[in-house]
């Protein structure tokens, strides 16, 4: 595992104060063994090249902040390990998001698409506060724990075909998580929810790619989660007949 | 001219106490602006890398006693008593509203919230949701910080200064590291939550944004840094990377074993009694350490280890309850723990001491507060209890940000002509550091050498030459750090100028614990010193407090501990 092999990483740069457009850089860089994407970007940054900007903390695949295109596919790069590519690494920023600076993109858009969803509990109106925890079984935790595992690293952006296509879709990352609040058994507002689901960019938008549940790198599978979400959202539109508004 | 924009009160960080704090704070007063100033997105803050559990009472066959006296008694009876009692008296409070904003707490079959077993901790009393509970934590807080207007967000803005006049604090000068322009947010409180300094040492836990931002800015304005001593290595680290195996693997049953296959906790006397495994941190990591010494380590690419045997558990447990041990096993140590052993060693985890507060949170300078592992409220002592730093996150993030609220609202309002003032010197003074071309000192070789000292003189054991050696070493990095190297000269996103304003905040935070260390000559928790092994209450029975002096560098003073509850005794499980 000690033994160094030099790898050539061909690196987006661009630096809005200078480049009219992203242009690439090449570096080598003796890599060990058992190094992630992320160990040789660390290298180049302390020992080659100090004006490279990225992000990254953990370096343990929880914090998310690392995702980048790596041979044009979307990748957490401290999850990503270098023996599984060849000599020449392609390292970009994600796809489908406006870049910042280098490997750096802005996440803004990412961060409104979040709080539109209402990720947080919704108690039902009225309702008397509940002294200790609620009961919740463990198959109703399971209902929704899948999802309640999204790191936000936005490799489902990168890859997801609608996102690049109609700017105003939530995303599956965002609509994974509403769907997560309401499948929990705690919350009550899934017909909030179900309001900005079926309005502009929403779980209607998705055309089912799948692309999304391919790359996520905590097995969220946001794909399944949308599919259900356009199911209970019909029915719930359908409830809105029968039942009026605020009568669940 | 700096833009100025205008708060109640300002925290700095938004991981766990610092999302807890600006709850607390908004729902306290329900006028009050909060402006949460984090270096990166909140949702990256190092709370996410917890792994195993957070502790409270929850169980018929526990007490909040028994959690007091665990907790006092991991100390190494250096923890406050008082502030411990309060902590386990919230403990429980906090962890139940924690579920009630959709915290996934794990199960038991009747619904109620699981606990398991923990290191120092009589009986189970961890709450827990699987093995990632730092993360689920972190983004149930997030999230619930979003229902709030009045929690507005500076995100990936880097303070670079406390502006302090007339003897209070008036707010914080930081860095936009988008726009690469400093602003001045004022506000009346300052609550500083930016985690620890574990980037200090070379082989740690902590990823790569703890780098003891908070301590460094309130030491640089008088205020006292408390037991930086004790520093906490984690028994089961990743050779290599450093990354943490919860000991929640050995809550649940894993063992630790010497080349030879056996277990050494349990076939020799290191203090652990029957506790074995599930023996407090500082004293399995001696005895690993020790093992490792006497030759019964296993050589590996990064040096000896000892292993993690869960193969017992099977593969359906190790799936269910620590599914991600299993996930960093295979992706960053190349082994499958259903099949094979992890390897570890003794890694820098944690910092017990930071910013000497009382039980408010409060700090000695008027206006700041400081809660979770910056601050020191006296709860670890001279040992944290694994699960008890995350509770502590939320019950002294809940308490700084109701007491700060309150603060700023009879304080009056700061002065923003001076305030802006001291933010335009701070943009001058960051405008010269950015690709000065100047200096000679590339960033990387005094971080590595910083470091390598620090290892050398505060390690699982230390030495009185070796510590005084790294006191100097420091002093000369210090100087060394005046001449940094820095090249880039872009406004945006410039990744190089906050990597040196990080290195300067952990140089102060070294020293701090290098000199804090060389001063107490004992024995007691996490301070092992080789030429003094045994604890002396007669003569060490205090706070260590660091105080920059006047020549910047580090003064000694002392802070009696509060005892009243539990007698001193020798510590023997």
């Amino acid at each position: 595992m000690s033994g160094r092999e030099t790898k050539t990483f061909v690196v987006t740069r661009f630096d809005p104060d200078r480049d009219e457009a992203p242009r690439t850089q090449e570096y080598e860089v003796p890599v060990r063994g058992d190094w992630k994407v992320l160990d040789a970007l660390n290298y180049i940054k302390d020992e080659v090249d100090p004006t490279l900007s990225h992000r990254w903390s953990c370096r343990m695949a929880v914090c998310g902040s690392c995702g980048m295109q790596v041979n044009g596919e979307p990748k957490l790069t401290c999850k990503t390990a270098l023996r599984e590519y060849g000599e020449r690494v392609e390292v970009g920023p994600l796809a489908n998001f406006p870049v910042v600076r280098d490997l750096v993109i802005e996440m803004d858009g990412f961060m409104e698409r979040l709080s539109a969803v209402k990720p947080w509990i919704l108690e039902a109106k009225g309702a008397a506060e509940v002294e200790g925890p609620h009961r919740q079984t463990p198959d109703e935790l399971a209902a929704f724990k899948q999802y309640s595992m999204c790191i936000n690293c936005m490799l489902c952006y990168a890859a997801c075909p609608v996102v690049a296509n109609e700017p105003d879709f939530l995303g599956p990352a965002a609509l994974a998580l509403g769907h997560r609040y309401n499948q929990d058994s705690r919350d009550h507002g899934a017909s909030e929810r179900h309001e900005v689901f079926r309005g502009e960019g929403g779980v209607f938008s998705c055309s089912y790619a799948n692309e999304c549940s391919e790359v996520c790198p905590k097995n969220v599978d946001p794909s399944k989660a949308i599919q259900q979400a356009k199911l209970l959202n019909v029915l719930d539109w359908a409830k809105g007949f029968v039942v009026p508004r605020g009568g669940k | 001219m700096v833009e100025v924009l205008r708060h109640d009160v300002v925290i700095v960080g938004g991981g766990g106490a610092g999302l807890r704090a600006a709850i607390a704070a908004v729902e306290a007063d329900p006028k009050a602006s909060v402006a949460l100033v984090s270096k990166v997105y909140p949702m990256r803050s190092h709370t996410v890398s917890a792994e195993g559990g957070a502790a409270a009472v929850a169980r018929a066959d526990d007490s909040l006693e028994m959690h007091g006296y665990d907790t006092v008694k991991g100390s190494d009876f250096l923890g406050d008593q008082d502030h411990i009692q309060y902590f386990v008296e919230q403990a429980p409070k906090e962890l139940t509203l924690l579920e009630h904003w959709g915290c996934p707490w794990s199960r038991n079959d009747d619904g109620s919230v699981a606990t398991r077993a923990f290191g120092g901790m009589t009986t189970k009393r961890t709450w827990y949701a699987a093995d990632k509970v730092g993360f689920h934590m972190l983004h149930s807080l997030f999230q619930h910080s979003l229902r709030f207007d009045r929690i507005v967000r500076y995100d990936e803005y880097f303070v670079t200064k406390l502006l302090v006049l007339d003897g209070r604090v008036h707010g914080v000068a930081a860095l936009d590291v988008r726009e690469g322009v400093v602003r001045a947010i004022l506000g009346r409180a300052v609550i500083l939550a930016t985690g620890g300094a574990g980037k200090a040492f070379p082989f740690t836990t902590n990823g790569n944004i703890k780098t003891g931002d908070g301590m460094a800015l309130a030491y640089r304005e008088g205020v006292a840094l408390k037991d930086m001593e004790f520093v906490q290595y984690h028994p089961t680290g990743l050779p290599g990377t450093g990354i943490l195996i919860t000991e929640a693997a050995r809550g649940e049953g894993g063992t630790l074993k010497n080349a030879d296959g056996e277990r050494f906790l349990v076939t020799r006397d290191y203090g652990v009694g029957k506790k074995a495994e599930l023996g407090p941190r500082d004293m399995i990591s001696r005895a690993i350490m020790l093992e490792i010494q006497a030759g019964r380590g296993v050589e590996g690419p990064y040096g000896e280890h000892v292993l993690l045997d869960l193969r017992h558990l099977g593969e359906e447990k190790i799936d269910t309850r620590i599914p991600f041990v299993r996930e960093l096993a295979k992706t960053y140590a190349f082994v499958d723990p259903v099949y094979e052993p992890i390897p570890i060693r003794p890694v820098l985890h944690y910092m017990m001491g930071g910013v000497d507060t009382d039980i408010d949170g409060a700090t000695t300078l008027p206006g700041l507060y400081a809660a979770g592992e910056t601050a020191c409220g006296s709860i670890n002592g001279a040992n944290r209890l694994g699960s008890n730093s995350l509770t502590e996150c939320l019950v002294f993030g809940a308490r700084s940000g109701a007491h700060a609220v309150r603060y700023a609202s009879g304080a009056g309002a700061p002065d923003e002509a001076r305030a802006r003032a001291q933010a335009e010197e701070e943009a001058a003074r960051l405008d010269g550091i950015r690709g000065a071309g100047r200096g000679d000192e590339p960033i990387v070789r005094v971080r590595q050498e910083m470091n390598r000292s620090m290892e050398a003189g505060c390690g699982v054991y230390r030495e009185q030459g070796s510590m005084a050696r790294t006191c100097k070493e420091l002093a000369g990095l210090q100087a060394r750090a005046e001449r940094l190297k820095l090249t880039d000269t872009s406004k945006v996103f410039n990744t190089e100028i906050v990597a040196a304003l990080e290195l300067w905040n952990l140089l102060d935070v070294a020293e701090a614990i290098a000199n804090a260390a060389a001063s107490r000559k004992e024995s007691r928790g996490a301070h092992a010193c080789s030429d003094y092994p045994a604890r002396n209450d007669a003569e060490y029975l205090y706070h260590t407090l660091v105080l920059r002096g006047p020549d910047g560098r580090p003064r000694l003073g002392k802070k009696p501990v509060t005892l009243g509850i539990w007698e001193p005794e020798e510590r023997k499980y």
